[in-house]
């Protein structure tokens, strides 16, 4: 890497994070309360071009490389894990326009995109298909018309308030991707409320009932959709959840650090208590290791290097799980306190613990990289 | 061509270490592969023959056999 380009990166991060800190950090517990985030962060985010960060130039983006991409879904994520998912799911559809579009569908929507004009979200899950994806009971059949969506979609992040979704249905019983305004006839949208963790990602249950979409919503080409197209999305997004893992460790490391160093138990401060320096030790020590693993992937994907795929598994199934303990330990080590709302440390837990169910669960993560290790062993 | 033919086959060597397959043999049919390995696959042709694999291309039936893959390697290397 040149130093030119490694200033750049450096500066990036410091740009985001005083966004972050300015604009997030402090509001982050009452959006989780409100359960949404407001349209004004959002427009904020678009005037700074993080919503197009993936973005190539040409449309507007800011065409971010993989590092400082890192860098701004862990600022984000150490900030409010529900405003790191808006740009993670709105990126994955931008990335499947961008990469998978033709030249009129993205000449329409990247420039959209890219200003935060229009907000995508990313629809494959429904309520009787998560992990397997091959599940899905959502058709589209072609008439002269376009395209008919029947169905359904679930838990879609952001879906309150996407402006186009991109949907994964079965043509002739091959998973394709399509492209899909809101103001789509025949799409209805629900808000489903309470969730557990990420609460301010404003998720969606959408329904689609003789939803007609023309010729030319289709992304890709038939039997594209989930091996190609929403792989693609999904490895998008599970690097940034992997990054915003970190930023979530990093949150829960500060916290701690700041609490146990005013906190007294029997005449002494907390972070003299030898039990609680342990588990200071494991988050720091998470947290690096952590962010070497994001970095290590994001090197790799910034060369175009196959391998980068299975180092990004790698570090989201690493990053999620130590964020998850390291929250665990931040409420134990807040007490009372960690469990009450005017401390974020639970709402590190919530979020952390969201972060080992999408973009594959632990569990696939497990099927992926332990089968991986034995296709390269000898036996 | 042959060089093509020989990186392809490095390649495909990682996945297929327990088995030796021929340049025809129809590598779905065989069970190997997933959308993992599918993008794995694109990602090392894309990279290695510095190419760009629109989603045309993206269909199975050019990376059905190491042939077909070099097929469309070659193809794609052309001038346009
Ligand atoms: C907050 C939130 C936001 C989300 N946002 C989106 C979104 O924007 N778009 C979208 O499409 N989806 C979204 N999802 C859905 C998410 O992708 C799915 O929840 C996820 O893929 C898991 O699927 P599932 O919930 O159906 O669990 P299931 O697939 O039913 O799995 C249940 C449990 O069984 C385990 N399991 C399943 N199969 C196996 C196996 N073969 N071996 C061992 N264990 C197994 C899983 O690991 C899991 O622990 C979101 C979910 C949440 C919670």
């Amino acid at each position: 890497m040149s130093s030119g380009s490694a200033i750049q990166q450096l500066a990036g991060r410091e740009a985001f994070r005083s966004f972050a800190e300015r604009y997030i950090v402090h509001e982050a517990d009452r959006w989780d309360s409100e359960e949404a985030i407001p349209q004004s962060i959002i427009q904020q985010m678009g005037a700074e071009g993080y919503l197009g960060a993936v973005i190539s130039k040409e449309f507007g983006g800011l065409e971010l490389d993989m590092k400082s991409l890192g860098a701004l879904s862990e600022e984000m994520g150490r900030a409010c894990s529900s405003v790191r998912s808006l740009l993670t799911v709105h990126g994955m559809a931008s990335i499947a326009v961008e990469r998978f579009g033709t030249a009129e569908q993205r000449q329409k929507w990247l420039p959209l995109l890219a200003s935060g004009q229009t907000i995508g979200a990313f629809g494959l899950s429904e309520a009787g298909a998560g992990t397997d994806t091959k599940a899905i009971t959502t058709t589209a059949t072609i008439t002269e018309e376009g395209y008919v969506l029947e169905g359904g979609k679930k838990w879609i992040t952001f879906g309150q308030i996407a402006d186009l979704f991109l949907i994964f249905a079965k043509l002739d019983g091959e998973p394709t991707a399509f492209l899909v305004p809101r103001t789509t006839p025949g799409l209805s949208i629900d808000h489903l409320k309470g969730i557990f963790g990420t609460t301010a990602s404003m998720i969606a249950e959408l329904r689609m009932e003789n939803c007609l979409i023309p010729h030319e919503a289709i992304l890709g080409s038939k039997g594209l959709g989930v091996p190609y197209i929403a792989m693609s999305c999904l490895d998008y997004g599970r690097y940034t959840i992997a990054w915003g893992c970190v930023g979530i460790l990093q949150a829960c490391l500060d916290a701690c650090l700041s609490y146990t160093s005013k906190r007294e138990t029997f005449g002494t401060l907390l972070k003299n208590q030898q039990l609680i320096q342990k588990m200071i030790t494991e988050m720091t020590v998470n947290t690096k290791a952590a962010r070497l693993l994001c970095e290590d992937a994001g090197r790799l994907k910034d060369e175009g290097d196959s391998q980068g795929l299975l180092a990004t598994w790698a570090a989201k199934y690493f990053a999620s799980i130590s964020a998850t303990k390291a929250a665990n330990e931040a409420v134990q080590i807040h007490g009372a306190n960690g469990c009450s709302r005017d401390y974020p440390v639970q709402r590190y837990l919530r979020d952390a613990k969201v972060m080992e169910i999408i973009e594959g669960t632990t569990q696939m993560h497990e099927l992926v990289i332990s089968s991986d290790a034995y296709s390269l062993s000898d036996f | 061509m042959e060089e093509t033919k020989v990186k392809v086959k490095a390649f495909l060597s990682r996945f297929f270490r327990k088995s030796e397959i021929a340049d025809d043999d129809d590598i779905f049919a065989l069970g190997f592969v997933n959308s993992l390995f599918a993008m794995q696959l694109v990602m090392f042709l894309e990279k290695e023959f510095s190419l760009r694999i629109q989603p045309a291309d993206l269909d199975f039936k050019n990376f059905r056999s190491i042939n077909s893959i070099v097929e469309l390697v070659e193809r794609l290397k052309q001038p346009a």
